[in-house]
Parts: C-alpha cells; sequence; structure tokens
C-alpha cells in the first residue's frame, strides 16, 4: 500500500511537472547554498592547511615596530638590516634565515613589462619558503655579497615578459639596472588571501638595497626554525635575542614584532570555519523558507484536489489514507527537491573551487544530512496540509466545485 | 453477517437534523423503511425533500441524528469513520450525476481505485477492472482520459468503478441528470441488467419519472417524511 502510495505520489508529480518544479525550487535552492557553502568552505580550509604545509618547517616572520596593538610605531622603529639576518642566523632554534627587501618596479625586457613585487633576499629564501626552482639556479653566495645584478623570476612575471620562451640568460631592465635572468621559480598558485605568489621577482638583497631602493634596510626577515624547535621556544629565543640586540630595557615594548606563520595560518583556518558555519546558517534558513513554500502549494493543492480526495473517500479511502497520500506525495516532492538541490551545489562548489582555485572538498556526511533535512521539511511541511485533506467531509468534498 | 430473513438496509425512525434552534432544519423527520438484497428502488421527491440525505446515510457518508441505521444487520452509527470508510469499499458502489471521475487519470485507473483501497495486488487489479469496463460496454477505451470519452462513456466508467469493488449495493444519485434522453436510457438499460443479472442492490435517486420507472419499488419524499412506498412494474 506504501509502495502504491509513492507510486501514486510519483505519477502526480510528474502530471505537473511546472508545478512540481516550482513547488521545492525552495528548497532546491535551500539545499544548494548549504551544500555549497559548506563545500567550499572545506576547500578553502584545505587550502590553507595546505599552504601550511607548504610552508615545511615552523616559519618566523620579523619586522620592526609592532603592528598588532596600539598606534602604528612602525614608522619610527629603528630598521633592521642585513646583520640583523646573519646574526639571527647563528640562534640555536633557528635553521635558516632570509631577509627581505621589498620594492614594487615595472620590469622591462624587450617590449613587455611587468609592474611586479622585487623581493631582495638570499638564496636561503628558496628554503625557508620551501619554494623549489622550476629551471636555471638560485643565487650564489658570492653574487648575494658582490650584491650582483642577477634575478630569479616567478611564475607570472616569467609568462608575463616572455610568454612560453625561454628566460635563462636573458636580460631585463629595472629602473636603469641591466639584470640577467638566471633562474626560473616553480608555480606556487594563490596564497591565504587569494593574492598571486608567483608575482615576485626575487634579487639579491645588496643588489634591491643600494640600485632600486638607496638604503641598507630590511623589510621583513624570514626565520626557518629547526625541526625539533617549537614555535613558542623560536618565539621567545628570537624576541630575546632582538631586545638585546635593539638595546630595549626592562618594562619597554618591543620595536619590532615576530609573527608565526603556522599560528596565523591557524587564524585563518578559524575565521574561515567560523565564516563557513554563518553562511550555512543563512542557507539553512532559506531551507526553512523553501519548506514554507512546500506547505503553500500543498495547501493549496488540498483545496483544487478536494473533489478527487471526496471521491476518494467515497470508494472506500479512510482518513488516515488520505493523510498518508499528502504526506508521501510532500515528502516525494521534497526528496526530489533535496536530490536536484545536492547536484546543484555540488556543481556550484565544483565551479567556485575551480574559479577560486582551491579543492573541491565534497562532504558525504553533509550531503546525507541535507538529503535527510530535506525529508524531514516535508514531513513537518507536508503534515498540516495532509491532515486538512483528511479531516474533509466526504459529501462537502464530493459537492466541491 | 446476519440472518437471512434481515433486510440489507433498514431505518428505524431515522431523523437527520441540521442547525440549532431557529435554524433548525429537520431533513428527515422520522423514516422508517427497509430494502431487501437484490432490489432495485428508485427515491423521488421535491428538492428539500431528504432523499439526497437519505441516500448519503444509506451510503454511509453521512450519520442519523438518531434513530437506527442497519446494514445488513449490523448499526451503522455506532461504527467509527474508518469503520464505515471499509463498509463503502466492500459493500458499497456509487455513481454519481456529475460522474466524478479524477481527472487526467485513465478510464482504467478510475476504475482500479477502489481495488487499490481494497489492497488488491497490480495485476488482479488490472484484470479485475478491465474486466468491470467490459461490462459497461467500454472494452478498448481502458486507455482514455475522461475529456476523451462522452458524457455516457464517462457515466460508464463510473458504473463500471463502482461494480469493480464487486460491492452488495450500488448507489445511483441522479445516474441520469447530466445525460441526454438516449443516454439516459441506455444507463438505466445497464444498470437494471446489473440488478437482474447480477443481483446487485440499486437504490437511485431522480426527479426524471420515466427513468424512475426502470426500478421495481418507487420511494416519494415529502418534507422529510416517506409519502409514498410502492411495488411497480419496471420498464424495459
Amino acid at each position: 500500500m506504501l509502495w502504491e502510495t509513492v507510486r501514486l505520489a510519483f505519477t502526480a508529480i510528474i502530471r505537473n511537472k511546472l508545478r512540481s518544479f516550482l513547488t521545492v525550487l525552495g528548497v532546491v535552492i535551500g539545499v544548494a547554498a548549504v551544500i555549497a557553502m559548506v563545500t567550499i568552505g572545506r576547500g578553502s580550509s584545505q587550502s590553507v592547511t595546505a599552504s601550511v604545509e607548504a610552508l615545511g618547517a615552523n616559519v618566523l616572520v620579523v619586522r620592526p615596530g609592532q603592528r598588532m596593538m596600539g598606534p602604528p610605531t612602525g614608522a619610527d622603529a629603528p630598521r633592521f638590516d642585513l646583520k640583523d639576518a646573519e646574526a639571527l642566523g647563528e640562534l640555536s632554534s633557528v635553521a635558516a634565515v632570509a631577509p627581505s627587501v621589498t620594492s614594487s618596479q615595472t620590469v622591462v625586457a624587450g617590449n613587455a613589462n611587468a609592474a611586479t613585487q622585487i623581493v631582495g633576499t638570499t638564496a636561503a629564501y628558496l628554503t625557508v619558503q620551501n619554494w623549489p626552482l622550476a629551471m636555471g639556479r638560485a643565487f650564489s653566495d658570492g653574487e648575494v655579497q658582490a650584491g650582483s645584478a642577477v634575478c630569479v623570476l616567478g611564475q607570472t612575471v616569467r609568462a608575463t615578459l616572455f610568454g612560453s620562451g625561454d628566460p635563462i640568460g636573458q636580460t631585463l631592465r629595472i629602473k636603469g639596472v641591466s639584470c640577467e635572468v638566471i633562474g626560473v621559480l616553480a608555480a606556487k598558485g594563490a596564497g591565504s588571501f587569494g593574492q598571486d605568489q608567483d608575482d615576485v621577482l626575487l634579487m639579491p638583497a645588496r643588489t634591491v638595497q643600494r640600485r632600486l631602493e638607496g638604503d641598507s634596510d630590511v623589510n621583513s626577515i624570514s626565520v626557518a626554525l629547526r625541526q625539533q624547535a617549537t614555535s613558542e621556544e623560536g618565539v621567545r629565543q628570537v624576541s630575546e635575542f632582538l631586545r638585546e640586540r635593539r638595546r630595549i630595557g626592562l618594562g619597554q615594548r618591543d620595536n619590532f614584532s615576530v609573527t608565526d606563520m603556522k599560528e596565523f595560518a591557524n587564524v585563518l583556518s578559524g575565521v574561515n570555519a567560523v565564516l563557513t558555519s554563518l553562511l550555512s546558517a543563512v542557507a539553512a534558513v532559506s531551507l526553512l523558507v523553501g519548506g514554507i513554500g512546500i506547505m503553500n502549494i500543498m495547501l493549496v493543492s488540498v483545496t483544487e484536489r478536494t473533489r478527487e480526495i471526496g471521491i476518494r473517500l467515497a470508494v472506500g479511502a479512510t482518513s488516515g489514507q488520505v493523510l498518508q497520500q499528502f504526506l508521501v506525495e510532500a515528502v516525494v516532492l521534497s526528496v526530489l527537491g533535496g536530490a536536484l538541490g545536492i547536484a546543484a551545489g555540488l556543481g556550484l562548489a565544483w565551479g567556485g573551487s575551480v574559479f577560486m582555485s582551491i579543492p573541491f572538498a565534497p562532504s558525504a556526511p553533509v550531503v546525507a544530512l541535507a538529503f535527510v533535512f530535506s525529508a524531514v521539511v516535508g514531513v513537518v511541511f507536508g503534515y498540516f496540509p495532509a491532515r486538512s485533506a483528511a479531516r474533509l467531509d466526504p459529501i462537502e468534498a464530493l459537492r466541491h466545485q | 453477517m446476519a440472518a437471512p430473513a434481515a433486510p440489507l438496509i433498514a431505518f428505524r425512525d431515522v431523523r437527520r437534523v441540521y442547525g440549532t434552534g431557529e435554524a433548525e432544519v429537520r431533513a428527515l423527520d422520522g423514516v422508517s423503511l427497509s430494502i431487501a438484497r437484490g432490489e432495485f428502488v428508485a427515491i423521488m421527491g421535491p428538492s428539500g425533500s431528504g432523499k439526497s440525505t437519505a441516500m448519503n446515510i444509506i451510503g454511509c457518508l453521512d450519520r442519523p441524528s438518531s434513530g437506527d441505521y442497519l446494514f445488513a444487520g449490523t448499526p451503522v452509527q455506532g461504527l467509527s469513520n474508518d469503520q464505515r470508510a471499509l463498509l463503502r469499499r466492500h459493500a458499497l458502489g456509487f455513481v454519481f450525476q456529475g460522474f466524478n471521475l479524477l481527472a487526467r487519470t485513465s478510464a482504467l485507473e478510475n476504475v482500479e481505485l477502489p481495488l487499490i483501497y481494497k489492497g488488491l495486488p497490480r495485476d488482479e487489479r488490472k484484470a479485475r477492472a478491465r474486466a468491470a469496463l467490459a461490462k459497461v460496454g467500454l472494452q478498448g477505451r481502458e486507455d482514455h482520459d475522461p475529456s476523451q470519452l462522452s458524457g455516457g462513456q464517462q457515466q460508464r466508467v463510473a458504473i463500471a468503478r463502482a461494480l469493480a469493488g464487486d460491492p452488495t449495493v450500488i448507489l445511483a444519485d441522479e445516474p441520469t441528470g447530466n445525460l441526454d434522453s438516449h443516454r439516459s436510457h441506455e444507463i438505466m438499460q445497464l444498470l437494471q441488467r446489473l440488478n437482474r443479472e447480477e443481483g446487485i442492490t440499486i437504490v437511485m435517486v431522480t426527479h426524471e419519472e420515466d427513468i424512475a420507472a426502470y426500478a421495481g419499488r418507487l420511494l416519494v419524499f415529502v418534507d422529510g417524511h416517506l409519502a409514498r412506498d410502492v411495488p411497480q412494474e419496471p420498464r424495459g
């Protein structure tokens, strides 16, 4: 009998394809939104986790000035220089150190030019950033010491300036300085904020300081910790060392900051999770609204089908059977809507993950939950109309025009 | 179910009152009657005479306000809604003036409807629905929608639907009210044949003398009372 009712419900739904679709549109959109939000949220969490893992050993970033608290003090805080970076490399918990001297410049090669971020550093930069070369070589110690005019390109810069051609040995011009390309970095993709990490050009730190910036400042120092050192130890040792080196007295505030990149990534992950659950909650509300839509149409349908209900009662249906029929119809509708919504949501999430270049990470429990939830929506919002159908007086129902 | 002597349908001082106080309407005001198995009874009377109320009570769609209605010896007023639904399902068949077929549903599926509620397996349902359609002369029209059939054919589908459930009684409420006189007589001959050949008891409400003439007994209601109860020689 139940199977018969389900078959009957399918027949009724197929007979009114357009109306059935419009009825469940709310549930389709609700389920699709929840699935898309959760899937994209998981994908971007995975992408953050992946970029943390790509950092390799734990990396601290040291900058002059305090950034997080109070009024910005960075402007008058003493700068770091290359000697500070060298000194940090002597600490017991530190594996490698890479200074960054940054400069935004337009790079010209032949007819092509590219505005990019120049990072002046040492060969250790590639170790600290866990960033392999795609071709060519990194700077030699001699080139770093001498401040030679050589550079290593990020993939985006390479593509802009040289297309698919071989850039090794070519010459670039940066602010009047001729510079030979000696290597190309492997592609790294988008960073945690979606920025293009491959839009970069590496040069020896001294070269950038002398020829582009005209000073001896270092913007930041990346410190890779040894495997056995915890980040707390690392942060403490680096801070204590720098306070002493920069002669900061007891009770005085640090005039530099040490950022633990893993910590930072965890915070980012946390923000991500909060945003995902917030958006999912909004999506869940739209699912509720979808359920009310089903109730609305089912109520109209009960009025429209009053005579049919009368006929069924006259030929011997019990009111329980009429209730069951309308309830099953609502559940079948909303389950179909749920299935459609899952398909649409996964499709949307897939498109989104391709667009944002994050992993496509569907979650089976969430899909199952959305499916069950849409069935529950059918039962809850189908019950009221079904009950009013079952309570019809057969005589009145048969007389209804 | 009951002793063979018991009438199939028995009213004992049945009253049906709608509303209260000033607005009180006594649709049936103390009606007693009995109909035996195998009879063909026509009920006539002006509108408001209580004939439709009597029909609804016989059909277990309505309950008397007081008095007893016994169907095959069983007092119906004591039955629950579901029990009365079961009685309709197993013993009664309805034919209405407006046919009351399900729209956009084939003749065969319409006839199958009571059999679904009887819980018959699909194959048996189809077979019995086909047989019922054949009995009313509609073989070959099984897949037609009501909208593709003439009024007379639609009423035949409705009779087949009533017939499919293998009823003891067919209740026909103005079965020819929407048909021209030619189709009306065809339908009446069909009902008469079912009464004579299948032994099905038929109770029919009509306001046309020549339609009532097909019955073997005439009941006339006036103002909620049974005014006349006369046997007659059926025509045809």
